[in-house]
């Protein structure tokens, strides 16, 4: 292993590059770790390669990605992209593949920022050729420049708003939105109303979006039920009942969104504390205000540390960033603390507008704990009824089901299944969700090959006392 | 509250809810003995589920090849036991050479079991081996192979094991973690956070928390507590049948019907015993995974989904404790060291017999509890460190 | 079904196999993007039930569009399209192979 550096950041996204940038400008030794092949993450894919097509329809929130881009570029952090991470040790080292072939490096402080993953949306017929997340749907745009021609949005959130207008700018309007979002869920957020319109600016673009997609003639049901993709293989229609009557609409793309979740493979396989959000249905890891985790080698900065969004994530990542060159003893505790302030107080007002958020576009109880007969494990193909019928046997807790039936078994390693797995078990056996729990993570975090693993063997160092 | 509507009276306690205990639990039953069984977590949380799920005869530490042999039968009838074939598949082990010294060891070896009267084990020509395991490296000359043997499904083994006990009227108490062992007249009172019971005899049979149990009943016996690891691959397209372990370095090496291949062998991580948890050793994963495609290069651009380890205890001489403690109707069976899962059947009918017939049908000698007392015969057992089961 | 967006166009192009067939893609796609282009909607069917399965999530986390890319298993939405690389359906799982 060559010298560690001062800092590794895991995950290119904003909260990954201004946390590289923060550390950078203090005079740290940074390493930023990222799986795509350039800047930006999810949010800002590929910016920096956009097209003047993309560019329009995509947006300037989009577009504001890349400056901090530009800005890396320019930097000294050390950027290494394409690179799968799948170990992260207690001790700050971080084992990870480029090209097939392992490497290890070592950091005196680690930031986590590998964002958020879409909440899983089991509903009968969602691992369907065809049907794909909200966000699968944007990367498309975002990487490639394409567009499904009759797209069906379904769901809940703002995003299912910003990529149906996205799609009527690219030319290629929805054939339809389908929100699970009720009245009452609506009115139940009212009362987080007041502390939200600090920020107005984004309940003001959230009616734009809406108006936008009124205009373009997308039809748009809503506290749609009985949700259900048909096709032999193929996606070729969607189901629903609202407004009191079946519907069904011919597609070939459906296209999901509940939402987003904290991505948290990482923090679980370090054995970081990690605790369950009611309001948000998922689990974070926990985190005091500098995103410093229950271990001080490491900090979650970004949606990886409870969902907030871009801006926050930017701000969450400078704040990591102060408070990790502060610990390895950069800059006194003084000056962390000073320069922190500003943003802590920024952060929090772009966070206003969450609980009401979360109030107004909840998963629906039967996204969160689907019928009997729905897939939640889309590897081993493990129904929610499996998991009740497990629950009747007397397992408890997520990785006792592994060895009733395998969910989280497969390639994916349970990132689509386990929180779904948590929520049906907590229901089923009358317990939390914290006590539940979740599938126990360990590396490696994404399949690798023996060849890689193998590139891990070293000679024994001598023997020291322990 | 009333400690008396929690007091139990039964005719033998068994500490520990794994395999073995579940086993002993599940003859003695048969033969008309009440039974309580305490598991401190759940039924086979640990080693007993967490283990490779070898079914071997092939390579045994000597003294124990009549224990195995014995318990090979029962396996390939195992639903005449447990009314379930516990994913018993019945094909082949092979212990793989790449060099001429490691095939003349396995020539040794295949001798040594004649010597003690056992055939099962055989030599297989580099051409045989290839025909047997197509996939295996081209360096290769020869194996030490047993036809019969194979391997099953640890949890559904645990499972059937369960049912049945139940079944047959055996008490299994889980999350029930022993905090006090006492001696009232002629028997044994055991305390738990929720019951009292009491009983003529007592059986540890707790795995790697079998040196702490045995201190309880004033046995001091050496065990080491270690998490041997383990890693299954993707599904991949069926290539071979049967197990392959190799001379002379840990490797255990298989293939499920559902395509994942399963690599194990014996690198270790580490286990703590009080708060159930392990930590892998990447750098013997590494090795692990290095072996793996030494022997089979077909594996290099496999891919790893998952590596996990269970709590295990090992003895210093590699063979279980089996037998009588100091006190009186105290038996021992643990520490098996990574090899015990298949030996589970028998030794629990082993256990029976020494509990009701005062003595076993079997060899059992070279796993008296008393090898390890001070001042004890030398311990002559020669042990063959074999993670593989 | 796939369609590139208003206005976006295409300058260069590379050509890979899928399936033997050749696929023109834009530098820079990945092999995911490529095929949906491409009017490829169904990837691999999956070894469990040998159903159908497309790509899911587009971000590296769910493994849904597993292709084989010059005999390696990998995720489409993670690899670049190259020129005269050989993509494949990933082998039904189950049936005997020639070792």
């Amino acid at each position: 292993m060559n010298d560690p550096f001062d800092i590794i950041v895991i995950g290119a996204g904003p909260a990954g590059i201004s946390a590289a940038l923060e550390a950078d400008h203090h005079g740290a030794t940074v390493c930023l770790l990222d799986e795509q092949a350039s800047a930006g993450g999810q949010i800002y894919r590929n910016v920096s390669q956009s097209t003047s097509a993309r560019t329009k329809v995509l947006g300037p929130d989009y577009l504001e990605g890349g400056k901090m881009v530009r800005d890396l570029e320019q930097s000294g952090v050390v950027h290494r992209t394409g690179v799968t991470v799948w170990k992260v040790g207690q001790d700050g080292s971080v084992a990870y593949s480029k090209e097939e072939t392992a490497a290890q490096i070592k950091g005196r402080h680690i930031i986590i920022a590998n964002g958020a993953t879409e909440r899983p949306t089991p509903l009968p017929g969602w691992t369907k050729a065809g049907a794909m997340t909200v966000g699968a749907a944007q990367i498309l745009m975002k990487s490639a420049g394409i567009v499904p021609t009759d797209a069906v949005l379904i769901g809940s959130g703002p995003l299912l708003y910003l990529v149906a207008q996205q799609l009527v700018s690219a030319g290629a309007p929805p054939k339809a939105v389908i929100e699970t979002q009720t009245k009452k869920d609506l009115l139940g957020a009212t009362r987080h109303l007041v502390p939200a319109l600090k920020g107005w600016k984004q309940l003001a673009k959230g009616l734009q979006l809406i108006a936008a997609i009124r205009m373009a003639g997308v039809p748009r049901f809503t506290a749609a039920t009985n949700i259900a993709i048909h096709g032999e293989d193929k996606v070729d229609r969607v189901s629903f009942d609202a407004n009191g009557k079946s519907h069904s609409i011919q597609t070939t793309s459906a296209l999901l969104h509940q939402g987003v979740v904290p991505n948290t493979q990482i923090t679980r396989s370090i054995g970081l504390k990690h605790v369950y959000n009611a309001q948000q249905h998922c689990f974070h890891p926990v985190t005091d205000a500098f995103g410093q985790s229950s271990n001080s080698v490491f900090s979650i900065a970004g949606d990886g540390a409870g969902i907030g969004g871009a801006k926050v994530a930017a701000l969450s990542g400078k704040i990591s960033a102060l408070n990790a060159v502060c610990q390895i003893g950069i800059i006194p505790r003084g000056i962390c603390e000073t320069r922190a302030a500003p943003l802590l107080k920024k952060r929090s007002s772009e966070l206003a507008i969450r609980p009401f958020l979360d109030a107004a576009y909840p998963p629906p109880t039967d996204v969160l704990r689907p019928a009997d007969d729905t897939i939640i494990c889309r590897c081993e193909e493990v129904t929610a009824g499996d998991i009740r019928r497990f629950a009747s046997l007397g397992c408890k807790g997520p990785n006792q089901a592994k060895s009733f039936g395998r969910p989280g078994m497969g390639p994916c390693q349970g990132r689509y299944c386990g929180l779904t797995v948590t929520q049906i078990l907590a229901h089923e056996t009358n317990q939390s969700h914290d006590a539940v729990g979740a599938y126990r993570i360990r590396a490696p975090l994404k399949p690798i090959t023996l060849k890689e693993l193998a590139s891990l063997e070293t000679p024994k160092e001598p023997e020291t006392a322990t | 509250m009333n400690p008396k509507s929690n007091s139990i009276t039964t005719e033998t306690i068994i500490i520990g809810g794994g395999l073995h205990g579940l086993s002993t639990a599940l003859h003695l039953a048969m033969r008309g003995m009440t039974v309580v069984v305490l598991e401190k977590d759940r039924v086979g949380r640990h080693a007993s589920s967490a283990n490779a799920g070898g079914v071997r005869r092939l390579g045994r530490a000597l003294p124990e090849v009549p224990l195995s042999v014995a318990s090979a039968d029962i396996w390939q009838n195992m639903t005449d036991l447990v009314d379930d074939d516990c994913g018993f598949v019945s094909s082949f082990q092979v212990k793989l050479a790449d060099t001429q010294t490691h095939m003349d060891q396995l020539r040794e070896r295949a001798k040594q079991v004649r010597a003690i009267g056992f055939e099962h084990e055989e030599i297989i020509d580099q051409q045989t081996l290839r025909d047997l395991v197509p996939a295996v490296s081209k360096d290769c000359i020869g194996a030490l192979a047993v036809t019969g043997d194979g391997y099953a499904n640890p949890f559904q083994t645990v499972r059937a094991f369960y049912t049945k006990c139940i079944e047959l009227g055996v008490v299994i108490h889980q999350g029930s973690g022993v905090e006090n062992i006492s001696r009232v007249a002629d028997d044994w009172s055991v305390r738990t956070a929720h019951h009292t019971i009491t009983a003529r005899n007592i059986v540890n049979c707790s795995g790697a928390w079998g040196g702490k149990i045995a201190a309880m009943l004033g046995d001091h016996l050496p065990i080491d507590a270690r998490a041997p690891m383990l890693m299954i691959t993707e599904k991949m397209p069926h290539f071979m049948d049967g197990v392959a372990g190799a001379q002379g370095i840990p490797l255990s090496f298989k293939q499920f019907p559902n395509g994942t291949v399963l690599i194990g062998g014996g690198n270790v991580g580490n286990a703590y015993l009080e708060t159930n948890k392990t930590d892998l050793d990447y750098q013997g994963l590494a090795l692990s995974a290095a072996t793996a495609r030494r022997y089979f290069p077909i594996m290099e651009n496999a891919k790893i989904v998952r590596c996990w380890a269970g709590i295990e205890g090992f003895m210093p001489d590699n063979i279980p404790v089996i037998g009588k403690g100091r006190q009186d109707n105290v038996f021992h069976s643990f520490g098996y060291s990574a090899h015990g899962y298949q030996m589970a059947p028998i030794c629990g009918k082993i256990l029976s017999e020494l509990i009701i017939d005062q003595g076993a049908t079997l060899p059992i000698d070279a796993f008296d509890p008393a090898r390890f007392r001070k001042n004890s015969r030398e311990n002559g057992s020669e042990s063959i460190a074999e993670f593989a089961s | 079904m796939f369609k590139l967006m208003e206005g976006e166009d295409v300058q260069d192009s590379v050509t890979f196999l899928f399936e033997n067939q050749p696929v023109s893609a834009t530098p820079g796609m990945s092999v995911a993007a490529a095929l949906l282009a491409a009017d490829v909607s169904i990837f691999r069917q999956t070894p469990v039930s040998q159903s159908a399965r497309g790509p899911f999530c587009m971000m590296g986390a769910c493994y849904d569009c597993l292709v084989f890319v010059d005999g390696m298993n990998v995720q489409a939405c993670m690899t670049k399209v190259r020129d005269g690389m050989k993509v494949s359906r990933v082998p039904i799982i189950n049936k005997d192979i020639e070792t």
